[in-house]
């Protein structure tokens, strides 16, 4: 946040070329990150580093844009100032001279494909069956057989606790079924990054845990995640690392049981006292 | 709440059913049995008037080139809508593009195919040689810049004779595709923009390119909006197909079904005949729209008030 008063409100800022030079172990990295929406400045800087194998889990009130910057991540949303690196790829970019080019729409699909995305909302193609949702991508962006694909989406559905499930369609399944499936549809990717945006908000109470149980299996597994969530307990038992968001800046970072025990900003203090 | 529904329910107590004289509606009555008369009055006309001359109209409404009439209206409205749903589908894709040209093109073409009356557009194509006596295929604007690069001759590869091509059935196929393309695009737009962005983003974000999520993904979503309409569309069409009489077509249904009248002075036994042809064609594409849509409807709750009306 140290570059906050240089003002990035327009475009990409090109002097840092260093981007190149990564931490080996880092597989997300974000270097002031902004965000606007018209006048509205969502993000105002965000400085993260998500190390390979690490569990981030992001918590903060709602408009302070931990979801922002999540579909920053894999570019479903543009930066407006900054940069972010996943794998070592800048995202939506190429570097060439000191300039930047936009990535075709393309290599966007091809940076993307490595990076599973769960929306709170599930977002499941209602015209697939579950198995078809979950065979897809591999099978339209990876060319993967239809055998093998369907082979390896079964273990997947297996995975999830849905081994009966392939041929029900979507809205035959209650909300925690169909995010367990929206789960196995972006692991079918064989991503190295998983991304969760409230993946339990819009569950009924009693079918958060299956879910929850999924991520934690997931976690488990190595697994690199960054979840936004309001599942406190969720972040203190599975997180390696907590982020706290407020107004468009990462106000607090440390680890999960450190920060939810003894918050040492005023904000987070403030904000911990009506959620837990 | 005290009183009755404080105690407690006393099960398997008897009860005597209600009986009451129900309300009367002698208005109702009255209404239908005018009603009743009127129809009585139309049906005696059908078989007494002599200007209906059933017979005559039996003999000749099966004839052979009513019966050729009879494919090639069938032939129309199918090959009219295919072409019309492929326009629409590209003017759809134009219009929600985000480019300036390619919206204003498609708005453009929607705005003049939608307000010009389609008896209009079968004459003026039924007219258009007129304007082209022959069609050359090649670079565009030759005669301007040919010359400024010194060059002699021109650029066109081949020619086609208008007067062949763009007469009667071609010109009233275009007439009716090219306007049936307007009406589709605002199906098919109102289609895809009823696909929730989610699952845009939910393909997006799988790695799926834009072209790839539009053909798998919103295209498939956007049909059981489409379907129910297009059923309508295709059942109007066909009927419109009676306008290519005037391009003219002469081996078109209509067309054929009045030549015989005027031929015999019969004009209106075939008149009716022309009623009950297209009557019977629609009926049957209306049991086939039935079962479409049933189709297209099964276990989609929230989709089915979500359909949008004809646009006729």
């Amino acid at each position: 946040m140290a570059d906050e008063t240089k003002g990035y409100e327009t475009g990409i800022v090109v002097e840092t070329a260093e981007g190149a030079e990564l931490p080996g172990d880092a597989l997300v990295v974000a270097e002031n990150v902004h965000k606007s929406f018209g006048r509205l400045e969502v993000l105002k800087g965000i400085d993260l580093e998500v190390k390979r194998g690490e569990v981030m889990c992001i918590v903060g009130p709602s408009g302070s844009g931990k979801s922002t910057f999540l579909r920053c991540v894999n570019h479903l949303e543009k930066l407006s100032a900054g940069r972010l690196w996943v794998n070592g790829e800048l995202m939506g970019y190429r570097q060439k001279r000191g300039r930047l080019y936009e990535l075709r729409d393309s290599e966007i699909a091809a940076q993307r494909s490595d990076i599973g995305m769960v929306f709170q909302r599930f977002n499941l193609f209602p015209h697939l069956t579950v198995l078809g949702n979950v065979i897809e991508a591999p099978i339209q962006v990876k060319r993967v057989p239809r055998a093998q694909a369907t082979e390896r989406a079964l273990e997947l559905l297996d995975r999830v606790g849905l081994p009966d499930k392939a041929n029900a369609y979507p809205e035959q399944l209650s909300g925690g079924q169909q995010q367990r499936v929206a789960i196995a549809r972006a692991l079918a990717m064989e991503p190295s990054l998983m991304l969760f945006d409230e993946p339990t908000s819009a569950l009924d109470p009693e079918l958060v845990g299956e879910v929850l149980d999924v991520m934690r299996d997931l976690a488990r597994g190595g697994m690199t995640m960054v979840v936004v969530t309001h599942e406190m307990g969720f972040a203190r038992e599975v997180g390696d690392s907590l982020v706290f968001m407020d107004d468009g800046v990462v106000v607090e970072r440390g680890l999960p049981a450190e920060v939810l025990s003894n918050p040492q900003h005023e904000r987070t203090q403030a904000f911990l006292s009506k959620v837990l | 709440m005290g009183g009755p529904g404080s105690k407690e329910p006393t099960p398997g107590r008897s009860a005597v059913p209600i009986t009451a004289v129900p309300v009367r509606y002698p208005e109702r009555w009255v209404a239908a049995g005018i009603i009743l008369v009127l129809a009585a009055m139309f049906v005696h006309m059908l078989f007494t008037n002599p200007a209906f001359n059933w017979p005559y109209m039996f003999d000749n409404m099966f004839s052979d080139p009513v019966i050729r009439g009879v494919w090639v209206t069938l032939s129309a409205t199918v090959l009219s809508m295919v072409i019309g749903v492929i326009l629409g589908v590209i003017l759809a894709v134009m219009r929600l593009s985000g480019n300036p040209v390619l919206v204003t093109v498609s708005w453009m073409y929607t705005w003049f195919f939608r307000g010009v009356p389609r008896l209009v557009l079968a004459v003026l194509f039924g007219n258009l040689a007129i304007l082209y006596s022959t069609i050359h295929i090649g670079l565009p604007f030759d005669n301007y810049w040919m010359p400024l690069l010194g060059l002699e001759g021109d650029a066109r590869f081949f020619e086609i004779d208008a007067r062949t091509l763009l007469t009667g059935y071609t010109a009233g196929l275009l007439a009716l595709s090219l306007s049936e393309g307007a009406y589709m695009a605002e199906i098919i737009r109102a289609g895809l923009q009823s696909v929730d962005k989610g699952q845009t983003e939910a393909a997006q974000a799988l790695g799926m390119s834009r072209g790839r999520i539009m053909r798998r993904i919103t295209l498939p979503q956007a049909m059981r909006v489409v379907i129910p309409p297009t059923g309508n569309e295709t059942i109007a069409m066909l009927k419109d197909t009676a306008l290519l009489a005037y391009v003219p077509v002469t081996i078109e249904l209509f067309y054929q079904l009045q030549a015989i009248g005027t031929r015999s002075y019969q004009i209106f036994p075939m008149l009716v005949a022309a009623c009950l042809w297209y009557l019977a064609i629609t009926s049957v594409l209306m049991v086939g729209q039935y079962f479409i849509e049933r189709r297209f409807n099964r276990g989609e709750r929230g989709v089915r008030d979500r359909i949008v009306g004809g646009t006729h």
